[in-house]
């Protein structure tokens, strides 16, 4: 088993003119935050896409533990073990908080309708047992008061919450972050670090895109850092906040 | 399931069985017309119920489901009439009436399953003429559906020696042929309830509802939303297709007439007015619209006569601008439906609210 887990290699992607991302090649080892970080367009959000399935790169692909990423299949990088949460939260508003992470064990799970109308005894267990796992990840996040509310009827930062919960019924290996701390004040921002640095502890990787430059120096072992779509250096925080590019780049003066 | 063998909700399941079982001996009393009238409500609660499938829970609008209900109803015309001199069995004729439509349903979902919303709604809509217009012109070079005449001398169902057709006597009682269909009717009717209140509340059924919610986040925790969507069109039709071959035996008689859009506009209405997604609205929305144009045609002639001496508005054109007017005001007034689920928004309602308006709209001009 080879320690990286993911691989990115020569990822590229256009819209019309725009190079969103120019080649990027970068991996990710297991076990380990690594922070995505870059100004606004850099491609951040674009290079989620491509690695989730949402969009198809024009160029390059990914290697996911051990294997080469399907283009286009959303539902299996998700299967393969991909988890992500969205920048502009997507949460199932209609759907209780606690149903909303029932879905998210949709993949780890197999009933089907037949077993659905019949209500088998194998289905009563598996439902069970969603139930039982989504109630311990609401748990887990601390949102469990909130588990009969309707999604779109949480707080900012719990809707935040309940999407990482969400990602985490998939049973992830490799978790990713769009920005979630954005629009958090600083208990909350707080609270979160916690929460991935937990994450991170129970086993899972975590990949994290944040404009909240303390927090990623602070909680990641490794950053990489976008600009205009390419791939500016990827290092320690202690490397990269030091680089004159990367100074000039976007952490400005 | 908690309370269920309480007290209380024993002695309400009481009551609504002996409601349910005396109800066609009531509206009988009425005469036997009513008795049918009922008989198609309870046809209309398994419809609509099988449209909420698609529409309620996965959010995908369609506007041609009645082409599965033709399907299910030429089945069971095909199989059991003098017209091929076939004579299948109900134990026969109902799996595959409902297999017939579970593949017309997968034949239209897999050509839409990157449409939505409006789209969706007017390649559905089309599905549902095709069907109609093939009914109406299969009859050359080869003569399968007897084209615009349609097929008669349909068998009635028939379970064992029991024949569902005409009047019998059970337990001294004189019982008519539209009161054991009734019983027939009613007894489909639980089933599909159930069914539908479990998948509601399985993985599948929630993995339908996150589709209706957003697409995109669904295929991101990993639900095949091409094959989820498919499953939702497949049994949406399968139940169309099974209340199609109820028909069909209990009129004795289909022609292509009977599957126009605007059967299907009332079905979605039906979805729609009750509470879209929410079973007991659905029930609601199908019984309501079911009755009310009867009563109004009964109505509608002695009121005007009596007010204004001659009849000013026929009982039909009065019928569909009711209906619009319903629909208006329960989009204004009850945006989510009569009785929706206590979590239904507003806006998914409303969209569907404008489709069928508008759509009416073009089919009564
Ligand atoms: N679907 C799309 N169609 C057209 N252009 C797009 C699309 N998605 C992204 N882009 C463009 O690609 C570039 C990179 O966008 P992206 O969203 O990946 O940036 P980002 O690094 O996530 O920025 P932010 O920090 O603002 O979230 C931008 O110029 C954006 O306008
Ligand atoms: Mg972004």
């Amino acid at each position: 088993m080879s320690d990286v887990l993911l691989a990115a290699n020569a990822v590229a992607k256009h819209f019309g003119g725009v190079k969103a991302l120019r080649d990027v090649s970068l991996s990710i080892r297991r076990g380990e935050i690594y922070g995505l970080i870059g100004p606004n367009g850099a491609g951040k959000t674009t290079f989620f896409n491509c690695m989730t399935g949402l969009y198809i790169p024009d160029g390059g692909g990914f290697v996911f533990d051990g294997q080469p990423l399907k283009a286009d299949a959303p539902h299996q990088a998700a299967e393969r073990g991909i988890a992500r949460t969205f920048q502009n939260i997507r949460l199932f508003g209609n759907m209780t908080a606690l149903e909303n992470v029932m879905v998210g064990r949709h993949v780890r799970t197999a009933a089907g309708v037949v077993g659905a109308m019949l209500q088998s005894k194998a289905t009563r267990a598996e439902e069970a047992a969603i139930r039982q796992k989504a109630m311990e990840l609401l748990h887990y996040v601390r949102i469990e008061d909130r588990a009969d509310d309707l999604a779109k009827n949480l707080s900012y930062g719990d809707q935040r919450r309940l999407e990482i919960a969400r990602a985490l019924a998939t049973e992830p290996k490799l978790l990713c972050l769009d920005e979630p701390a954005a629009g958090m004040n600083a208990t909350e921002t707080g609270e979160l670090r916690a929460l991935i640095e937990g994450i991170r502890q129970d086993g899972t990787t975590v990949l994290l895109i944040e404009h909240d430059v303390k927090l990623v120096m602070g909680l990641c072992d490794r950053v990489a850092v976008l600009d205009y779509g390419a791939l500016v250096i990827e290092d320690v925080p202690a490397v990269v906040q030091k680089d004159q590019r990367v100074i000039e780049a976007y952490l400005g003066a | 399931m908690k309370n269920w063998l309480s007290p209380r909700s024993t002695a309400g399941i009481a009551l609504i069985t002996i409601a349910l079982v005396a109800l066609p001996f009531v509206v009988g009393m009425g005469g036997q017309a009513w008795v049918r009238i009922l008989n198609f409500a309870i046809l209309y609660v398994f419809l609509a119920l099988g449209l909420n499938i698609v529409v309620g829970f996965a959010g995908l609008l369609d506007l041609g489901y009645i082409a599965f209900y033709a399907v299910g109803a030429y089945t069971w015309a095909l199989l059991a009439s003098p017209h091929f001199g076939l004579h299948f069995p109900i134990w026969a004729i109902l799996p595959i009436g409902a297999l017939m439509a579970c593949v017309f349903g997968v034949l239209l979902g897999s050509p839409t399953l990157k449409l939505r919303g409006d789209y969706l709604a007017i390649v559905t809509l089309g599905f549902g003429e095709i069907v109609r217009i093939f009914l109406n012109n299969l009859n050359s070079p080869v003569n399968i559906t007897n084209g615009p005449q349609g097929i008669t001398l349909i068998d009635p169902v028939t379970i064992g020696s029991f024949k569902f057709a005409g009047t019998s006597q059970i337990f001294g009682f004189a019982v008519s042929g539209p009161q054991k269909y009734y019983f027939l009717l009613v007894a489909l009717a639980i089933l599909v309830i159930i069914i539908n209140l479990r998948l509601q509340h399985s993985r599948i059924g929630r993995a339908w509802q996150a589709i209706r919610e957003d697409e995109i986040a669904a295929k991101a925790v990993g639900i095949n939303t091409r094959n989820i969507k498919l499953l939702a069109f497949a049994m949406g039709a399968s139940f169309g297709g099974i209340a199609g071959g109820i028909f069909s035996a209990m009129q004795g008689f289909v022609s292509p007439e009977s599957f126009s859009l605007i059967e299907s506009i009332m079905v979605l209405a039906m979805v729609v007015l009750g509470g879209m997604g929410h079973i007991p609205g659905v029930i609601l929305g199908a019984v309501l619209l079911t009755f009310l144009p009867e009563v109004l045609r009964y109505a509608v002639v002695p009121v005007q006569m009596s007010l204004f001496g001659k009849v000013l508005v026929d009982p039909e054109s009065l019928r569909m601008l009711v209906f619009g007017l319903a629909l208006v005001l329960v989009m204004r007034f009850k945006p989510a439906g009569l009785w929706p689920a206590p979590e239904r928004s507003r806006e998914q309602t409303q969209k569907a609210c404008v489709a069928v308006t508008q759509t009416t709209a073009e089919a009564v001009k």
